[in-house]
C-alpha cells in the first residue's frame, strides 16, 4: 500500500503537485472518495510465470461512477481485470465486492455475486444467435421476466433488428451494444469492461461511451473501464487511474488528468 | 432396379448408424474440442453389459434401459477422471488418452466377458417386408433402429435448441471463458456433454449389435472409422452434418459394396475422409471458416 502511495506522489512531483492522489495512497479506507466503493482492489499483485504483470495494485470503482484505467500496452489493464474476475489468480492481494471478500471466489460466481466482466474482444459468442448471446447472460438469474430482455432491445435498437441472426453477423459496434446489454441483464454492482474501443471507428467509439455514461447516469451502474484510448476515456469517466508496468501510477479526478500536461504526455501519449 | 432399391435401403439404415455414431463424436469434439477415440470401445463394453443382462433372462428393453445408464455414468466418469486433467494441455495429450482408453476398455472386456464371439438376437424380426416375391432390405429391426437415431436427433436438437442446460452447453463449447464469465458453470457442462455422447454412443453400439446379430469386443472397432468419416464428411461441429454425413456415407458404401465389391468399403471410407480433407476440410456444414490442421 505504501508503494502505491510512494508511486502516487512521484507522479504528482512531476505534475499536478498538491492534488489529491485519493484512492491510490488512502485506498481502502475510500481517501477522498465522494461515493462509496462497490469494489475495491488492494495490494492486487498477479504474474504470469516469473514475469510480474500487477504490482501491488490499489484502486476502487465508485458507486454510480465510472473509473477509468489507463495506460499504454502491457501496462497491465486486461491483467488487472482478468485478476479480479479470478480469471488469472493474484500471487498477492485482495478483491472486495459490495462488502465481501471474492479474491477466492471461481469464476463462475463472481456473476452471481454482482460483478460482470466484458473481456477484450468483445465476448459475443459468435456461434449464438444475439438473443440467445442475452439469454446465456442471464441464466444464473433463473427466470428473467421478458420486460428485461426488452428494455435492452429499447436501449439497443440496432442489436433488436437483429435478434434471431447469428452474432458473427453482427459490426464491431453491435457486438459492443451487445455485451454491454448482456451484461446489464446480470444486474451487476460493478462492470468492468474491457477495452471497448478497440477496433472500433471513433464515431462509434463516441457513441459506446456516449451509453456507457447515460447508463451509469439513469441506472446507478459502476463501471470499471480499462481503455487505451485514454482521450475518449476521461472525456467520460469520473476517476481515473493510470496504470504503468504493472503498478499505479496515479489515482484523480478524470478531467484534472486529462488537463495534466506532463502526465498526458509521459503515460497517455495524448 | 430392385438391387438399387436394396442397397438405397441398405444404406440409409448403416447411414442412420453411422450418424448416431458420429453424432457422439460430434457432441464431444464440440465441447472439448476432442476426437474421442475410445468411443467405440465404450460403446462396446455397455453393449457387453446389457447382452449379459439380456442372457440372462432379462428383456432387451431393459438391457437397452441399462446400457444407455451406463453409458451415462461411463461418460461423465471418463471425462471427470481421464479428460479433466489433460483438458486445456497440448491436444495431442488428450488424443493419446482417448486412444490408451480404448485399448484399456477393450482389454477390460475381454477380461469381464471374455473375447468369444455372441450371439446378440435383435428385439424385431430381421426378415425383410416382402413386396409381391421379392424381399426389400427393410425389417421391423431396421425400423425400430431408424426410429430410433431419428427420436435421438430430434431429442437433441429439442435439448440444444430449446432449453436452459442446452444453451449453456452451447455456450459453453463455443466460448468457454465468456460462458464461465457469464456464470455458466462450464466444468459441469463438459462432464454432461460427455455424458450425453456416451449415451448416443451407446445407442448405436446396440443398434449396431443387433444388425451384425454377433458381437467380439473389437466389434465396434470397424465403426469408429466409419463414424469418424462421416463426422468429418459433415463437419465435426455440426450435428446435422453428422447426420447428414453418416446417411451419405452409409450410402455410398452401400452402392460401393453392392456394386463393386465388399472388400473396397473400407477404402472407399477412406478415399471419402482423404477427398474431403483436401477438397472441404471444414466439412460440408462447418460453421468456422477454417480449421486448424
Amino acid at each position: 500500500m505504501a508503494d502505491a502511495g510512494a508511486h502516487g506522489s512521484t507522479a504528482s512531483g512531476a505534475g499536478a503537485a498538491g492534488l489529491t492522489r485519493g484512492a491510490a495512497a488512502g485506498g481502502v479506507a475510500g481517501g477522498t472518495a465522494t461515493a462509496p466503493a462497490v469494489l475495491q482492489v488492494e495490494g492486487l499483485s498477479a504474474a504470469y510465470g516469473p514475469v510480474r504483470a500487477l504490482q501491488d495494485v490499489t484502486l476502487q470503482a465508485e458507486h454510480g461512477r465510472i473509473t477509468a484505467v489507463l495506460g499504454a500496452n502491457g501496462a497491465g489493464k486486461t491483467t488487472l481485470l482478468r485478476t479480479i474476475s479470478g480469471l488469472v489468480r493474484p500471487t498477492a492481494g485482495r478483491v472486495v465486492l459490495g462488502g465481501e471478500d471474492v479474491t477466492r471466489a471461481p469464476v463462475e460466481a463472481m456473476v452471481t455475486k454482482g460483478m460482470a466482466h466484458v473481456p477484450e474482444g468483445r465476448g459475443v459468442i459468435a456461434e449464438l444467435t444475439v438473443d440467445e448471446n442475452l439469454r446465456v447472460g442471464s441464466l444464473f438469474r433463473g427466470k428473467v421476466p421478458s420486460e428485461e430482455f426488452e428494455r435492452v432491445y429499447t436501449f439497443f435498437p440496432r442489436i433488436a433488428e437483429r435478434r434471431n441472426q447469428t452474432a458473427h453477423t453482427l459490426s464491431g459496434g453491435e457486438r459492443q451494444m451487445l455485451v454491454i446489454g448482456r451484461a446489464l441483464l446480470a444486474r451487476p454492482k460493478v462492470l468492468l469492461l474491457d477495452e471497448p474501443s478497440l477496433g472500433l471507428a471513433p464515431r462509434i467509439v463516441a457513441q459506446i461511451f456516449a451509453m456507457v455514461r447515460h447508463l451509469v447516469d439513469t441506472e446507478g451502474l459502476s463501471v470499471l473501464l480499462v481503455e487505451q484510448n485514454a482521450r475518449s476515456a476521461l472525456s467520460v469517466a469520473d476517476t481515473g487511474v493510470v496504470l504503468n508496468l504493472g503498478r499505479v501510477v496515479v489515482t484523480d479526478d478524470a478531467a484534472r488528468l486529462a488537463g495534466d500536461e506532463d502526465l498526458r504526455h509521459a503515460y497517455l501519449g495524448f | 432396379m430392385r438391387e438399387f432399391i436394396n442397397l438405397t435401403l441398405g444404406g440409409v439404415i448403416t447411414g442412420a448408424v453411422y450418424a448416431a455414431f458420429a453424432l457422439a463424436l460430434v457432441l464431444i469434439w464440440r465441447s472439448t474440442r476432442i476426437v474421442n477415440f475410445a468411443q467405440g470401445a465404450m460403446a462396446a463394453i455397455t453393449t457387453f453389459i446389457a447382452l449379459s443382462l439380456i442372457e440372462s433372462g432379462q428383456s432387451y428393453w431393459v438391457g437397452l434401459a441399462v446400457a444407455l445408464l451406463a453409458g451415462l455414468v461411463l461418460g461423465a466418469v471418463v471425462e471427470r477422471l481421464v479428460i479433466r486433467p489433460v483438458e486445456g494441455g497440448p491436444e495431442l495429450n488428450a488424443v493419446i488418452v482417448t486412444l490408451g482408453l480404448f485399448i484399456a476398455i477393450q482389454a477390460l472386456i475381454s477380461v469381464l466377458f471374455g473375447v468369444n464371439q455372441r450371439a446378440f438376437v435383435a428385439p424385431f424380426s430381421t426378415i425383410g417386408f416382402r413386396v409381391g416375391d421379392s424381399s426389400l432390405a427393410l425389417s421391423p429391426n431396421t425400423l425400430f433402429t431408424l426410429g430410433a437415431v431419428l427420436l435421438v436427433m430430434v431429442g437433441l436438437t429439442a435439448l440444444f435448441r430449446y432449453t436452459r442446460v442446452g444453451l449453456a452447453m452451447r455456450a459453453s463449447a463455443f466460448g468457454q471463458e465468456v460462458a464461465r464469465l457469464l456464470g455458466v458453470r462450464v466444468g459441469r457442462m463438459l462432464t454432461l456433454g460427455w455424458a450425453l455422447a456416451a449415451v448416443v454412443g451407446s445407442l448405436a453400439g446396440m443398434l449396431i449389435a443387433a444388425e451384425v446379430t454377433f458381437v467380439t469386443p473389437t466389434y465396434m472397432d470397424a465403426l469408429i472409422v466409419f463414424g469418424f468419416v462421416a463426422a468429418v464428411l459433415g463437419g465435426l461441429d455440426s450435428p446435422v452434418g453428422a447426420v447428414v454425413g453418416g446417411l451419405l456415407l452409409g450410402l455410398l458404401l452401400s452402392y460401393v459394396r453392392g456394386y463393386v465389391g465388399d472388400e473396397l468399403v473400407g477404402l472407399a471410407a477412406l478415399a471419402v475422409l482423404v477427398v474431403v480433407l483436401l477438397v472441404r476440410p471444414g466439412g460440408l456444414f462447418s460453421t468456422t471458416q477454417t480449421r486448424r490442421a
